[in-house]
């Protein structure tokens, strides 16, 4: 209830229409027990008595109605495929507004392909909910309703037989629910399971081409498509169990009824006309319950749903601005103090501990470390990508969540190692950094990014279409374009996350000149691989399993610290190109 | 009413291939259906005796006062009701299960379809816009199975039935409410062609959204980082507004059905009554019969209402099945080959046998047109001759392209970044075509061997490392699916991953979800190099494989390739590998063609393009 209520809030700009469509419906069910009564008055009176003007003003009035009818019928499709479609749009909408303030943290927790499901096909759900039981929920009642009365009229003790039939009905109805409720959010799970796998095969279809594994996803893919065909034909079976549940109770009344009418008839204690009258009431009153228990139907189906948006729209963000103060980044500089980090809370490593570490303002730090030192992890806490778990991390003396978000990433500009281009021109992705760069920023952005020459070679320039992924884009290409757009934002601090490792050497020290010539008072942070990346800045630290090793510059790593030795060695063998 | 339709649409054929495609899907559950017809003509039946038994019931037994005549009736009218509701029960329980059964093997179709396509194909799609197909479209083929299909078989067989009766009863009327339903018909069918471009473009636009969607919330860290969200979400609510009034048209249209149906009933049935009521006056028929025909006329527009009322899922199923239909008829990876690769055991004499079990010894059995077969052995010696190519025709990326490698030797690709060398690894595992020249394969035409054969002798570690849902160890298996705990242990040793893998909560057997997020990126490609190790292929070929792993990692999975590389061709792409320094030969390829090819040392005396490369390192380490 609590669910629909929610849902109901967000039909609020569409509430006008919301009135319409019941009010349309409800005139239309009117009507509808209107005509009849003209129907029977054209033979029973008209034709009976030979009145012709009549036979055609019934005629002529009927027709009337019928127009009316079509009008209303027109009115309440119209007005609920605009609350239908209304509503998803705005859940949609509201869905996917949380989903942007989700933090990296926030969004660790739900797959990618089950959030698309949420906001795409449990909305559809929702929808045809809407769309296609607004007509019986609000008929049926009346229908139901004025049958009802009228058959009480008829014989009241007679409709006695409704207060065995309704509870039956009900519990049925209630028994099937119960029943199917859980397995709709079981199949809503299977198919995020289905689209997992689609999805995966989409972005490694170069994995499974090469390694011939076509065969083996289909076989992968055939298991859960069974698994969603099983759980989907368990939750259809329970919920058509409804059609014959009704059926027997409704036959069941009839017989009852004309059971029981038919000794008061013998008895004496009713007319035989009546009983055929009553029996045609009693008909349109089961007819209307069947169509409203699809309604319920369709609601458990859209509660399922619901449960899976509302568990999207209430996830608890952890990344809030509530200490957030009207103060912005100005110098650059970065101080860790005592910071320790764990992805998940309660979990028995931490990631990161104890590190301390500061940064002067305009100065160039290197970070290297072996694989998995968490380096990439120590960076995405300065733009507060994640929340320290332990300590403070501070800009400008200030913890970072005392700056208001997006002020702070507008300061920050971080080139992630695992980057992504989105679909449209080359032009559109660089804006990213600056919404309204001119052509020129553009251009001067990508000179330092050594990015220009290639983008020189396209076809259209700037305007050449990148697909999605950046799929005709190499991999060094792809990088120096993330760079570009990252140098676009003009940041107080510029984080290159491992965001040169397929440039080639002399490209990669083009790009470290032009940035150290162009942004001259930008706090650099550079994590790489090569020492040559690191060689010249002002400290590198050195990572080793979630602690600082040690930080000093070149020299004097190079002097004493052992794993700054093997690096380097390890470097001076082989070759770089 | 009249709405205007673009002049795009103009596809009613299309309809009935999709119709037919359909049917076909159902075709093979005839019996199944044939059933489920059945049970439904024995319902509506049931039904539909019980209401005209209710007078004779009523005249026969009530009235009289024949108690034990109306206990018998009710009797024989609650048997009949049974058998009703039982055939009820069992047609939906069998249109379930055939319900599901078919958008299953639909689905299964789609994706194994979707595995055949080329690389091209996915280039020029988004994601999100493909995983529409399964998802939305797939959902409204369902839905139209799980609702639709019984009232079909019912409405059918009403509106059969109550003519048939109509004519018997009063053949002259009938001509009035058959003219009607055929108007009735022709509506529905004229409409519901409209009405299903608009369902087309709803299901357009949902796919649409659900691509932008899918991109965006892939690329969330990007959007976080670039305080995006702004731009996004107008973007999105650009598309969500256009998919609501996409929507809204298809559903107001098809909503527009019903009522238009229902009110021709009410017109049909005052023409009808007049008429009747005239005949009756001038004394042609009796006022009992015409009573009991106009009930009938009553009911005969019941099938059509219920029919139409249905409209909203058949058309969206039908522009759904359409979207569906038209990815399983985009083309197929080419794949004409006919050489396969085989197992086979040297002989004493040299000579080759073909062998069932695992020697380490492969060759490739091409077909003769005698009818036999000549085995090649499989030695990794892989030409490239005067190859040019292009993603996008009229921009070649590879430009008359010629090189060698000898089986057995490392080959190293350096050069600028965007030359093409990745490019020319996706024409060995022949992800893209050629334009022209051509590609051999121990002197065989690329062409000529089958393309999973072919790549089956390959091992490759791309340039972008995709892990799937599931535990470490079968992220290895992946490599190849029979190898043992040990060997995947082996494998992870060899690509220095073993020390990480261990210290993770549950070693090998820890869970990767949404693409091994929860790594590091170079724990992530140690894990593609252990997933290569494994497969132990003749071929081996190393896109920046080694990337984003630091050079001590990077030394030390060295000592384990090299052992692995012995022997058998490598190719590698790489900045900063030392084996690309020993390699046999470097290959320097510069905007689409080879510039330079030698050894180290020969390339170093060059002074070309390899010397400036090398020294730009040299002065800066």
């Amino acid at each position: 209830m609590q669910l629909i209520r929610r849902f109901a809030g967000y039909l609020h700009k569409y509430r006008l229409w919301a009135v319409l469509a019941v009010l349309c419906v409800a005139t239309e069910a009117v009507f509808e027990l209107v005509i009849p009564m003209i129907m029977v008055n054209i033979v029973d009176v008209g034709v009976a008595t030979g009145n012709r003007p009549y036979i055609f003003q019934q005629g002529a009035l009927m027709c009337v109605c019928a127009v009316a009818a079509l009008l209303l019928g027109v009115g309440s499709a119209r007005f609920s495929a605009l609350c239908g479609h209304g509503l998803a749009a705005e859940v949609r909408k509201a869905e996917y507004a949380k989903i942007q303030s989700f933090s990296f943290a926030n969004r660790d927790r739900f797959q990618t392909e089950s959030l698309v499901t949420r906001l795409t096909s449990d909305v559809t759900t929702i929808q045809n909910a809407v769309i296609n039981g607004l007509r019986p929920a609000v008929r049926s009642p009346i229908m139901m309703i004025t049958a009802l009365t009228i058959s009480f009229l008829i014989n009241a003790r007679l409709a006695l037989v409704f207060l065995v039939a309704a509870p039956a009905l009900g519990f049925l109805l209630f028994q099937i629910i119960r029943r199917v409720r859980p397995l709709y959010s079981r199949m809503q799970r299977a198919i995020d399971l289905v689209n997992r796998i689609v999805q995966e095969n989409l972005t490694a279809v170069r994995i499974v081409k090469a390694y011939v594994r076509g065969e083996y996803e289909i076989e992968k893919f055939g298991q859960v498509n069974d698994n969603l065909c099983q759980v989907s034909r368990q939750a259809m079976r329970i919920a058509v169990l409804n059609m014959p549940a009704m059926q027997l109770v409704m036959y069941g009344t009839i017989l009852a009824i004309l059971w029981i009418g038919g000794g008061m008839i013998i008895g004496g204690s009713m007319q035989v006309g009546k009983l055929t009258g009553f029996l045609s009431y009693v008909l349109q009153v089961l007819n209307s319950l069947m169509m409203f228990s699809n309604v319920f139907l369709l609601l458990t189906r859209a509660i399922a749903s619901g449960q899976r948006i509302f568990e999207v729209i209430d996830e608890p963000l952890d990344i809030t601005e509530d200490d957030a103060k009207d103060v912005t980044v100005e110098r650059g500089e970065i101080e860790f103090d005592h910071v320790s980090f764990q992805y998940k809370a309660g979990a028995a490593e931490y990631v990161l501990r104890d590190i301390n570490l500061k940064i002067p303002a305009g100065s160039t730090v290197g970070i290297i470390g072996g694989t998995g030192s968490a380096k990439s992890t120590l960076v995405q806490l300065i733009p507060r990508l994640y929340d320290a778990t332990e300590g403070v991390v501070r800009v400008d003396g200030r913890p970072v969540r005392e700056y208001p978000l997006a002020h702070l990433r507008d300061a920050i500009a971080m080139v992630l190692q695992k980057n992504t281009l989105f679909s449209g021109t080359v032009r559109e992705n660089l804006r990213w950094g600056k919404p309204d760069a001119t052509d020129a920023e553009i251009e001067v952005a990508c000179h330092i990014a050594c990015v220009d020459e290639f983008i020189g070679r396209l076809e259209n320039g700037y305007d050449t279409d990148l697909g999605q992924g950046g799929v005709n884009v190499s991999g060094g290409q792809k990088q120096r374009l993330c760079i570009a757009r990252a140098i676009l934002k003009k940041p107080r601090v510029l984080i290159l996350d491992d965001s040169t490792s397929a440039v080639d050497m002399v490209t990669e020290a083009k790009i470290r000149e032009g940035l150290a010539h162009c942004l001259p008072h930008t706090t650099k942070i550079i994590i790489a691989q090569r020492i040559s990346s690191v060689l010249n800045a002002d400290q590198i630290v050195i990572l080793d399993n979630g602690r600082i090793n040690e930080v000093g510059d070149h020299w004097s790593l190079l002097e004493h610290n052992h794993i700054y030795q093997e690096i380097y060695y390890s470097q001076q063998e082989g070759a770089g190109l | 009413m009249a709405m205007r339709v673009p002049t795009s649409y103009k596809r009613p054929k299309d309809l009935k291939k999709t119709l037919r495609r359909l049917c076909s899907y159902l075709g093979m559950h005839w019996l199944a259906l044939t059933a489920v017809a059945v049970l439904v003509v024995a319902s509506s039946l049931a039904n539909l005796m019980g209401t005209y038994l209710l007078k004779p019931v009523i005249n026969n037994f009530i009235a009289p006062g024949d108690l034990p005549g109306l206990a018998r009736a009710i009797l024989g009218m609650a048997v009949m009701y049974g058998a009703g509701a039982l055939a009820t029960f069992g047609y939906n329980q069998l249109m379930v299960r055939t319900a599901q059964q078919v958008v299953a093997r639909i689905r299964q179709d789609l994706f194994a379809h979707v595995q055949s396509l080329p690389l091209r194909y996915f280039d020029s799609h988004t994601h999100g816009e493909l995983m529409s197909h399964f998802t939305n479209d797939v959902d409204t083929v369902t839905e139209a199975l799980n609702n639709s299909f019984t009232l079909l078989i019912q409405s059918f067989c009403m509106v059969t039935g109550t003519i048939t009766l109509l004519i018997l009863l009063n053949w002259e009327l009938s001509l009035i409410v058959i003219a009607f339903l055929a108007a009735m018909t022709a509506f529905i069918l004229y409409s519901s062609k409209r009405s299903k471009h608009y369902f087309s473009q709803q299901q357009k636009h949902l796919g649409e959204l659900n691509g932008f969607v899918e991109e965006m919330v892939a690329g969330q860290k990007v959007e976080k980082v670039f305080n995006h969200e702004p731009q996004d979400f107008a973007r999105f609510c650009e598309l969500n507004e256009s998919l609501r009034q996409a929507g809204t048209a298809a559903a107001r249209y098809a909503g527009m059905m019903v009522p238009t149906v229902v009110s021709l009933s009410y017109v049909n049935y005052a023409v009808a009554a007049c008429v009747g009521g005239l005949f009756v006056l001038a004394g042609h028929s009796d006022l009992g019969s015409l009573s009991s025909y106009l009930v009938l006329v009553r009911q005969s527009a019941m099938p059509l209402n219920q029919l139409t009322q249905q409209g909203n899922f058949l058309l969206s199923a039908l522009s759904g099945a359409e979207r569906i239909f038209n990815l399983m008829d985009e083309k197929p990876e080419i794949d004409e080959g006919d050489v396969t690769l085989v197992r086979v055991r040297p002989e004493a004499d040299g000579s080759l046998t073909e062998v069932p079990e695992r020697t380490g010894h492969y060759a490739w059995k091409c077909p003769e047109e005698n009818g036999g077969s000549r085995l090649v052995p499989l030695k990794g010696d892989v030409r490239f001759d005067h190859v040019t190519f292009s993603y996008l025709p009229g921009k070649p990326v590879l430009r008359d392209v010629s090189l060698f490698a000898r089986p057995g030797e490392t080959i190293a690709f350096v050069g600028s970044t965007g030359a093409g060398k990745t490019t020319i690894i996706n024409l060995i595992t022949r992800f893209y075509e050629i334009d022209s020249g051509a590609i051999t394969y121990d002197g065989l035409d690329l062409r000529r061997i089958r393309k999973d054969d072919l790549r089956r002798s390959l091992s490759v570690v791309v340039q972008d490392t995709h892990l799937f849902t599931g535990t470490i160890a079968d992220n290895i298996r992946y490599g190849r699916l029979s190898a043992s705990d040990e060997d995947v242990r082996q494998a992870a040793v060899l690509a220095n991953a073993d020390s990480f893998i261990r210290r993770l909560p549950n070693g090998y057997d820890t869970m990767l979800s949404g693409d091994g997020d929860n790594l590091s990126q170079g724990q992530r490609q140690l894990l593609a190099i252990a997933r290569a190790a494994v497969a132990k292929p003749p071929v081996f070929i190393l896109d920046e494989a080694t990337s984003s792993i630091d050079t001590r990692t990077e030394k030390l999975i060295e000592q384990g390739l090299d052992s692995l590389m012995e022997g058998r061709t490598v190719f590698v792409i790489a900045h900063r590998l030392s084996t690309v320094r020993n390699a046999d030969a470097i290959l320097v390829v510069e905007q689409g063609q080879v510039i330079e090819r030698g050894d180290h040392e020969a390339l170093l005396e060059q002074k070309g393009r390899y010397y400036q490369l090398y020294t730009g390192q040299s002065q800066l380490a």
